[in-house]
Parts: C-alpha cells; sequence; structure tokens
C-alpha cells in the first residue's frame, strides 16, 4: 500500500481535541501543584505532550500492515520486559511496574504493553477472516492475552491489568461473539470474584480498597481517606468551581495526589460542574471521533486497532472519573492526557498515533 | 505466537465462504453502533455522579471542606482571682496542662491504650467519654484529662504522631489554685466541670458540657463576675493540621478580680483556733454587715476538685462521717443554748415582764408545768437577778422569765433578732433554722402549742435552731442598739446594699443586757476565760444539749447496743463583741461536742484580739499587705505546723504547688 500522504491528512479534529484536553490538564496540574515540591511537574507535562506529538507523527507514518507484522516481535518482546520487572526492579508505591531511565524518568512497561495488546487482538482477529468468532479463538486469544495480565497482577498492577481485559472484550465483541460464548464468560465473571472471595486471594491492600469503595466511612482516616476527600473536594465545587487555585480540599492537600490520579476531583472544585461536563464532553467527542475512524478505516485491522485504542480510553476514563466521584473502586489508573505522568502519555500519544496512521490510509483500498 | 494460518480441521464449505468474504468494516456496523452509545452512556454515567455531588449536595460537602480547612480552638478566658480585703490573695490562677481528645477521627478502641500510658482509671474515662459522646457534636472535642504531670505530659508528646495517636490535642489553661489545708474552703468554694443534671438546669443551661464553673460558695455566688468570656481562634489548617493563615481571633476577656470582705489574718487565727475541731467560727463587723472571718470544721481541701475531683477522693470527702462538705456556718442548725439568753432577756425587760430588780431563787432546780427542770449548777445560784442571770447563765432564772414571757413573746424577739430566716448572705444553700411559736407548731406540726414547751426554749433549747451566722447577725445587732445589717462578703466590686434594717427599741433596757454580757466576760461569769486585758469585750457563753435528759439516761442506759457517744456531748457556743460601745466585731464560735460553752469562748477571745492587734499595729508587719508591699510576708499569728511556710505561698499565691 502506498500513496502520497501529507499533514493535511491527519484527523485534524481528534488533534485539537486532544491538545484542549492536555492543555486543560496542565493547567490543573499546575493550579494543585504549584508551591510545593512538585511544583515543576507542569512544565515535565509540557515536554512529554510535545515529544508525545513526535511520536505521534513518527508512528502515524509506518503504515499499520507493518506494525501488526511485527506483532510476534513486540509481544515476546512485552512479555521477556515483564519477568524482568519481577527479577530486577524494585518496588515503588508497592509495585513493580517502573524501569528507572536516565534523569529520574521512569519507563512504565505495562504502559506501553498496552500498545501491544491492542495490536495483538487486531491481528489475530482480523487473521480470522470470518464473521463470527469461534469458541476455541476466542480461547486462544485470550490466553495470548492472560499471560501478560499475569505478569502484570504479580507486580502488583491490578488497574492495568483490567484495562487489557477491556481491549480484548470490545475485540471479540466486535468479532462476532456468540450468545452462549457471552453467557459462559458471564458465569465466569460472577464465579471469579466468589471464588477469589472465598479463599481469601486479593492481597491486602486490594481487599482494602475493595472495602473503601464499598464502605468509605469504615475507615476514614485509612483506605476511605482518598474517596472521600475526593467527593468533598468535587462536591464543595458546585456549580461554577471555586476558582483557579482557591480549591481548597487541593491547595491544602486534603486530597492526596491531585495532580495524578485525582486531577479530575480537583478540576472539579476548581471548575465546578460546568467544567466537568465541559471536559466530559471533550472526552466523548475524543472518544467518538476515534470510533468514526474505526468506521471509515479501509480494512478490519485498521477498525480493530482504532476500536481498541477507543475501548482503553474509555475504560479508563470510566475507571478513574468514576473512582473520583466514588462510583468505581480505587484502582490507580491514571486519566489519559490530563494526569501528570510520562509513560501514560507518552502512550496515549502513541494509541493516537495509531488512530491517525488509519485515518491517512483510510483511501487507499 | 497468534496463529496466522486458520485452523485445519474447517470444511472445504467454509474455506470457500471466507474466500469471497470481503475485507471492511461493515460486518460490524451494528456492534460499532453500540459502542457508540455505550461511550454516551458512560459519560452520562459520569455526569451524574457530578450532578450528584456538585449540584444536589454542593452545601453538604462545602461544610466538610469547611471543616476540613478551618479550625476554630477556644481561647480560654482566665477566672478573675478572689482577693481578701487587704488585697491579698486567697484564689490564684496557675498554668496547667490538659489533655483533650478530637473525636473527629478518634477510634474508641485507642482510649485504653491511652489510658495505660498517663496510667489513669480507664473504666472512669470511657464511662465519662460514652456520656460525652451522646451530648456533643463530632467537633467537639473530649477533655480528657486535666493537670498533666510531666511524665504524663511527656507521654503525650512522645505519642500524638500520625502513626500513634494524632487525636491527642494539649490545651494550655488557667487552673484555680486554692489555699491549702482547706484554709477558707467553705467560703470560696470550688469550681468544676458543669455536671450533666446542672446542664439539665435553667441556671446553668447556657454552658456547655466541658465548662469550668464554680460549684460551690463564692465561686458559684460570683460565677458570673468570676467567669471570663472565652475568646475564639479560627484558622486555616493543611492537610498535616498545619497552620496556613489566621482568619480571626477574637480575644478572651479575663475574668473580674473581686475582693472580699474576710481578713485573711482573722481567717488564719480563726482557722488555728478551730484546729482539730469540729464546729465554725464567724466574724463580722456589725456595723455593716461585712463578714471578717468565715470557718468551717473539718474541711476540705479544694485543690481537689480542681478540673474533675478522682472517684477515691471525692467518695473519702462524701463519706467522712464529720461532713467536711458542710458549710457548718451558714448549714448546721443547731439549738443555741445559753447564748440565746440574751434575746430573752431584752424581751422580758422590752415587755415589762420582768425589770433589772426582779430576782428569783435558784435551788439547783424548779418545777414548771408539773414537770421538774434543773439548772446546770446542781446547789443552785441562790438570789438571781437578771444580771446574775446572764452572767452566771442561771437556767432557772430564764425558765421563770420564759413561762412568764410565753413562747410568742420569744419568737417575736427571736425574729426581730433575724433568728428564724435566712440571713440573706451572699452564698449558695444557707439554711434558716427554727423559731417555734403557736403558729410554727401549727402550720409545721400540725399540733397545738403546749404551754410547758417554753421552758425549754428559753434557755435556748427545745425545737429552736440557729446557724453560727444567724447567731453573730444577731447579738451584733443587738450591740449596735437594734440595727441589723445584712451581712456579706463581697467588698469590690461593691454590691448594691440593702438598708439595715432598724428596730427602736429602749436603749436603757439594751444597756442592761448588753451590761449582763459584759459582766459574762469581766465580772466572774461563765466567759472569765476570754476576758482581754485592756478591751471591754462582751460575751455569752452556750452549752447546747444534743438529746433530751430523758433520752440521754436512756442512751447511758443503753450505751453497748452502739449508740453513738457524740450526741451525749454538748455543744459548745460563745458569742462576742467588743468594744462595748460602738462595737465593731462580733464573733460566734460553735464547737461541737465540746461540752461547755468556756471552751468556745477562748476562740472568739484570740479572733477578737487578733481584730484589735491588727487594728492597733500590733500585728507583726510583713502580715500585712499595702500597695507598696504587694507580696506579705509570713501571716501573724502563725503557731505551730497548720502555717508552715509552703503554706504562705499557698494562701498569698505566690508559690506553684
Amino acid at each position: 500500500m502506498g500513496g502520497y500522504r501529507s499533514l493535511r491528512d491527519l484527523d485534524w479534529g481528534l488533534l485539537v481535541i486532544t491538545l484542549t484536553i492536555c492543555a486543560l490538564g496542565i493547567l490543573q496540574i499546575y493550579s494543585a501543584t504549584h508551591g510545593t515540591k512538585f511544583g515543576n511537574i507542569w512544565w515535565k507535562q509540557v515536554l512529554y505532550v510535545t515529544v508525545g506529538l513526535g511520536l505521534l507523527w513518527l508512528i502515524a507514518n509506518i503504515d499499520y500492515h507493518t506494525l501488526l507484522g511485527q506483532v510476534p516481535v513486540l509481544y515476546v518482546g512485552l512479555i521477556v520486559l515483564l519477568f524482568a520487572l519481577l527479577w530486577i526492579a524494585t518496588p515503588v508505591f508497592g509495585a513493580r511496574s517502573w524501569i528507572p531511565l536516565f534523569g529520574g524518568f521512569q519507563f512504565q512497561v505495562s504502559e506501553f504493553g498496552k500498545l501491544v495488546i491492542i495490536l495483538l487482538v487486531a491481528r489475530y482477529l482480523t487473521n480470522l477472516r470470518r464473521d463470527h468468532l469461534g469458541g476455541r479463538e476466542l480461547l486462544k486469544l485470550s490466553g495470548l492475552v492472560a499471560i501478560p495480565m499475569a505478569l502484570i497482577l504479580k507486580q502488583p498492577d491490578f488497574g492495568t491489568a483490567m484495562t487489557y481485559l477491556a481491549i480484548l472484550g470490545v475485540g471479540v465483541f466486535l468479532a462476532g461473539l456468540r450468545l452462549r460464548h457471552i453467557l459462559i464468560v458471564a458465569v465466569v465473571a460472577v464465579v471469579i470474584p466468589v471464588v477469589v472471595y472465598r479463599f481469601d486471594l486479593l492481597l491486602e491492600h486490594q481487599r482494602a480498597r475493595l472495602v473503601s469503595f464499598l464502605d468509605p466511612e469504615a475507615d476514614p482516616r485509612g483506605s476511605g481517606y482518598q474517596v472521600i476527600q475526593s467527593k468533598i473536594a468535587i462536591g464543595s465545587g458546585g456549580m461554577w468551581g471555586r476558582g483557579v487555585s482557591q480549591g481548597s480540599q487541593t491547595q491544602l492537600r486534603f486530597l492526596p495526589v491531585p495532580h495524578t490520579d485525582f486531577v479530575m476531583a480537583t478540576f472539579a472544585e476548581e471548575h465546578g460542574f460546568v467544567g466537568v461536563v465541559a471536559v466530559l464532553g471533550l472526552y466523548m467527542l475524543l472518544l467518538l471521533q476515534i470510533v468514526q475512524n474505526a468506521q471509515t478505516a479501509p480494512d478490519r485491522a485498521g477498525m480493530y486497532i482504532c476500536m481498541g485504542v477507543a475501548a482503553l480510553l474509555l475504560v479508563h476514563l470510566m475507571v478513574n472519573v468514576g473512582m473520583a466521584v466514588g462510583r468505581m473502586p480505587v484502582t490507580g489508573i491514571p486519566l489519559p492526557l490530563m494526569s501528570a505522568g510520562g509513560s501514560s502519555m507518552l502512550t496515549t500519544f502513541l494509541m493516537l498515533g495509531l488512530v491517525h496512521n488509519v485515518r491517512l490510509r483510510r483511501f487507499v483500498n | 505466537m497468534p496463529p496466522n494460518a486458520p485452523p485445519d480441521h474447517e470444511s472445504e464449505k467454509e474455506r470457500q465462504a471466507k474466500l469471497v468474504l470481503r475485507d471492511d468494516t461493515k460486518f460490524a456496523s451494528g456492534r460499532i453502533a453500540f459502542f457508540q452509545y455505550f461511550c454516551v452512556a458512560v459519560c452520562l454515567y459520569l455526569v451524574s455522579g457530578f450532578w450528584v455531588l456538585q449540584v444536589q449536595n454542593e452545601e453538604y460537602y462545602w461544610d466538610l471542606a469547611q471543616k476540613n480547612r478551618i479550625r476554630s480552638s477556644p481561647i480560654l478566658a482566665p477566672r478573675g482571682k478572689i482577693l481578701d480585703r487587704d488585697g491579698r490573695v486567697i484564689v490564684d490562677n496557675h498554668s496547667s496542662f490538659g489533655l483533650n481528645l478530637l473525636r473527629d477521627n478518634l477510634k474508641v478502641e485507642n482510649i485504653p491504650t491511652i489510658c495505660e500510658g498517663l496510667e489513669v482509671d480507664c473504666d472512669d474515662v470511657l464511662e465519662r467519654f460514652r456520656a460525652f459522646d451522646r451530648r456533643n457534636p463530632k467537633h467537639a472535642p473530649f477533655p480528657f484529662k486535666e493537670e498533666l504531670h510531666s511524665a504524663q505530659l511527656a507521654f503525650v508528646e512522645a505519642h500524638r504522631g500520625q502513626d500513634t495517636f494524632p487525636e491527642m490535642e494539649i490545651e494550655m489553661r488557667q487552673q484555680r489554685l486554692y489555699p491549702r489545708e482547706g484554709l477558707a474552703a467553705h467560703v470560696i468554694g470550688y469550681t468544676g466541670e458543669v455536671s450533666e443534671a446542672e446542664l439539665d438546669s435553667a441556671e446553668f443551661a447556657r454552658f456547655k458540657q466541658g465548662d469550668t464553673i464554680g460549684k460551690a460558695g463564692i465561686e458559684r455566688q460570683y460565677n458570673d463576675l468570676l467567669m471570663g468570656i472565652d475568646g475564639q481562634r479560627r484558622v486555616v489548617v493543611d492537610h498535616r493540621g498545619i497552620e496556613r493563615e489566621v482568619i480571626d481571633k477574637k480575644e478572651a476577656v479575663s475574668g473580674k478580680t473581686i475582693r472580699l470582705t474576710i481578713d485573711l489574718d482573722l481567717q488564719a487565727v480563726a482557722e488555728l483556733a478551730m484546729e482539730n475541731r469540729r464546729g465554725a467560727v464567724v466574724a463580722l463587723d456589725p456595723r455593716n454587715g461585712e463578714v471578717l472571718a468565715m470557718v468551717s470544721r473539718p474541711s476540705y481541701d479544694p485543690n481537689k476538685f480542681v478540673g474533675r475531683i478522682r472517684r477515691k477522693d471525692w467518695d473519702e470527702i462524701r463519706n467522712d462521717p464529720a461532713n467536711p462538705l458542710l458549710d457548718r456556718t451558714i448549714q448546721a442548725q443547731l439549738a443555741p443554748g445559753s447564748t440565746f439568753k440574751p434575746i430573752v432577756a431584752l424581751a422580758g425587760l422590752d415587755t415589762g415582764t420582768v425589770d433589772e430588780g426582779t430576782g428569783v431563787t435558784c435551788t439547783g432546780g424548779e418545777t414548771f408545768y408539773g414537770t421538774r427542770h434543773g439548772c446546770h449548777l446542781k446547789k443552785g445560784h441562790g438570789y438571781v437577778s437578771l444580771y446574775r442571770g446572764l452572767t452566771h447563765s442561771c437556767d432557772v432564772y430564764f425558765y421563770t422569765l420564759g413561762s412568764r414571757l410565753g413562747i410568742d413573746k420569744i419568737a417575736e424577739y427571736a425574729e426581730m433578732a433575724g433568728l428564724g430566716r435566712k440571713t440573706g448572705v451572699d452564698l449558695p444553700n444557707e439554711e434558716e433554722g427554727i423559731v417555734p411559736s403557736t403558729r410554727w407548731k401549727i402550720r409545721t406540726l400540725r399540733q397545738r402549742w403546749f404551754a410547758g414547751e417554753v421552758i425549754s426554749v428559753a434557755i435556748g433549747q427545745g425545737a429552736l435552731t440557729v446557724t453560727p451566722l444567724q447567731l453573730a447577725q444577731a447579738i451584733g445587732g443587738l450591740a449596735m442598739g437594734g440595727v441589723w445589717h445584712k451581712p456579706h462578703l463581697l467588698k469590690d466590686p461593691a454590691p448594691a446594699l440593702d438598708p439595715p434594717r432598724k428596730v427602736e427599741l429602749d436603749q436603757e433596757n439594751l444597756a442592761r443586757v448588753i451590761a449582763g454580757m459584759y459582766g459574762v466576760v469581766n465580772d466572774g461569769g461563765t466567759g472569765a476565760r476570754s476576758k482581754l486585758p485592756g478591751l471591754e469585750m462582751c460575751g455569752k457563753t452556750g452549752t447546747a444539749q444534743l438529746t433530751s435528759n430523758k433520752l440521754r439516761k436512756a442512751i447511758m442506759e443503753n450505751r453497748r447496743k452502739g449508740i453513738p457517744q457524740e450526741i451525749l456531748q454538748d455543744n459548745a457556743w460563745f458569742v462576742g463583741f467588743a468594744p462595748r460601745n460602738h462595737p465593731e466585731i462580733a464573733v460566734v464560735a460553735l464547737h461541737e461536742a465540746g461540752l461547755h460553752g468556756d471552751r468556745a469562748a477562748p476562740i472568739v477571745r484570740d479572733v477578737i484580739k487578733a481584730y484589735f492587734d491588727k487594728k492597733n499595729r500590733k500585728l507583726a508587719e510583713p502580715g500585712l499587705a499595702s500597695p507598696k508591699n504587694p507580696r506579705p510576708g509570713p501571716l501573724a499569728y502563725t503557731r505551730g505546723s497548720v502555717l508552715s511556710s509552703d503554706r504562705e505561698g499557698a494562701i498569698t499565691g505566690k508559690a506553684g504547688r
């Protein structure tokens, strides 16, 4: 496949939405951290966005069919890296997820693993060349996704592992999952939590998070603290918000990690319900724009790639924002494009790069 | 590895179908559309979460946010000091550290551990905590303990970190410091935490749990003056509780310092005189009603009540058979015995029943209304007129006078002198005593008055009861020629005083009664032991039986049956004033189980002597405070161990505890 591609053919609408969300995120990070030891984080975030744009352009120009061809290599590389992490990495916040790089920057393997999983699912489902998914294929694909998931659970990083499941879930749904398979999966989904609960397989902090999600008031100073403070921050913002740098929950640090996992809570406190609706509207436009790219994709592989990206972003949005309003358990997964953090930001830009990649090639077929 | 080739068991037909399958996205368009709707649904679900928090419950969360960031802490107003009439400190404050527990995040299961660390009784604390928890909002800190000593303070400081007991909060407050050895304890009273029962009453309804209020004596009477107005400080704190800025600050208004009419020198003398005795001393200035000294013994240490009294101490005080909490000066209602005779004598003269020449022959007893009544002198006083009747306290003379007067005349003069009703002194819980009369008996006992009952009342026995303060006021008023001032303790701020009650009495009759009282002390009378050279002191002894002679006999016969001996021992009274003309001080001493009035007389003598010694500058100079000498040295009349040097500090409030 070939043909002339230029900047003009990029999805500019998608790019504008992306950068608007990034800008709001950077402003909020600045507001939440200025005057603290994290005061320079907004600047780092600007750097990540800039680098992310470069990566986006880079990956958009490598034909996604070429990338799909490299999936076996990428997959094996991911497994090796995840194994290596369990052996060599020192735990950060209780999890061995990061590989330290030069200059204090860290590289979170499981974030880049998302790209590999998206490509893996797209490649597998495309090669089926059928309109329906058989049970055997479903099991095979699930097994392929389960291996890195298990390694990530071992780190332990429950949240990220669950995002892999979302990519798989949306992929097999689009590939034409039969009703009886859906029912079997549903039964398993019920049985596993029961077994986990029955045999006490959850780690201490995971159990505490689950309990605090079900009843945050049970231990207000312990694990329920974050959720309670997050809800107070959001609620006290009211309709119009407290104003930039005026949120007491954020500024006086009652709200923990306001620039990363709870960036939405601090945004809601300072910009109110109106601001929240605007930002969630932007995210919705972002998702719909990606889905639109899936619909106009030149082939099934492109569609699966776009939908994998959409699925991943949706699950991040749902879990992170749901956690801030107390409707989801605290899992510690970031809000794409807004939370401070390099790995998440670069991964998101790479994923969006894949979407642009598909977009650039939509008239080829 | 992802399989690149389809499974090989598929039939040829399926293989054919796959070849015609087009590689486009149409096959999934319905499912993609479903995903779009799902995206919108998720966003709406999240928006609804924000709607509930930010629009429906904004005020609730706003309040919570304010509670997070704003901490208001009271600035406790120090209570006013209590000074004596010369400005010497009787009650002072000292700094003390208390421990509060913040209840927002308090874990009840931590309390036993904290108790253990502080070495306090945990059951007591938990009981108080539960009561406190029921009545107070979450933000009110629980007053765990006051008066932390240094080891406890060290424990708190070491364990208030974020990972141990961050709920502990140290509060510095001004604590009451009372004189030691229970000096003037009943007059001053004590402070304490307002109790639940008090909070339910109208008098204390405006206070809140944990407030310290006056519970007894002057502390309670003038609580409103002494209590300041607490200030408040509101600050913005961050999540670690570190202050970021002060929002506003209302300074505390200190309580007013009040000056009493009490003279510490006289008080100390009276306290010393009552050492190891049960009873009371009241000294007042009959010219204006100022109370100069007021002693009730046995006493208690009010310092034990500061903050919260320990249960052990409380039980000890409450269960003491000698009843140290009773303020005998205003609450002991006892028969005055012969100290009542001057009033009966005045009634006799004033009504014309007798004159100074009217005589009676005392043979050691006489029969009235069919019953024989003995005189305290068994061999008899011989021929007795009013003067000798008073000086030698001849019972037969007063039996005769009483039988002629009748009960209602005696009651009239007793009431004129202020007996039978509250003096109105500025102390809580005063008792009123009883002046029996025909009306009184019908009203309270629903019985007719028997004429024979007047015989006992005429010598200050029978149903007649008085408090020491009433007696001091009554005799002081007589000494003033029939002018009764209301006794009071507050000197500054000057209280609005009622005008004195004046009764037009025949001054010659009064002079005859006073002459008799002069003779008691100075003419070989029953109070000769209290004679003071160079001072025209008048007085009257009293020996009051607690039981009738008949009962006494019965008790003597049944001594082994466990009836306490003490009630057989008569109470000794003495009431005195000086000088004879233009009196300046009237003193009553009650020595319970003192057997005879002349045992009480030296107490009165000591107090009166101290008064005039001080007035005539004979008192040791360092004991007197003046504006130039605000820190007076040892008091005069120190004797023995009672006023040891460290006690001086406590009295003047200058030394630590």
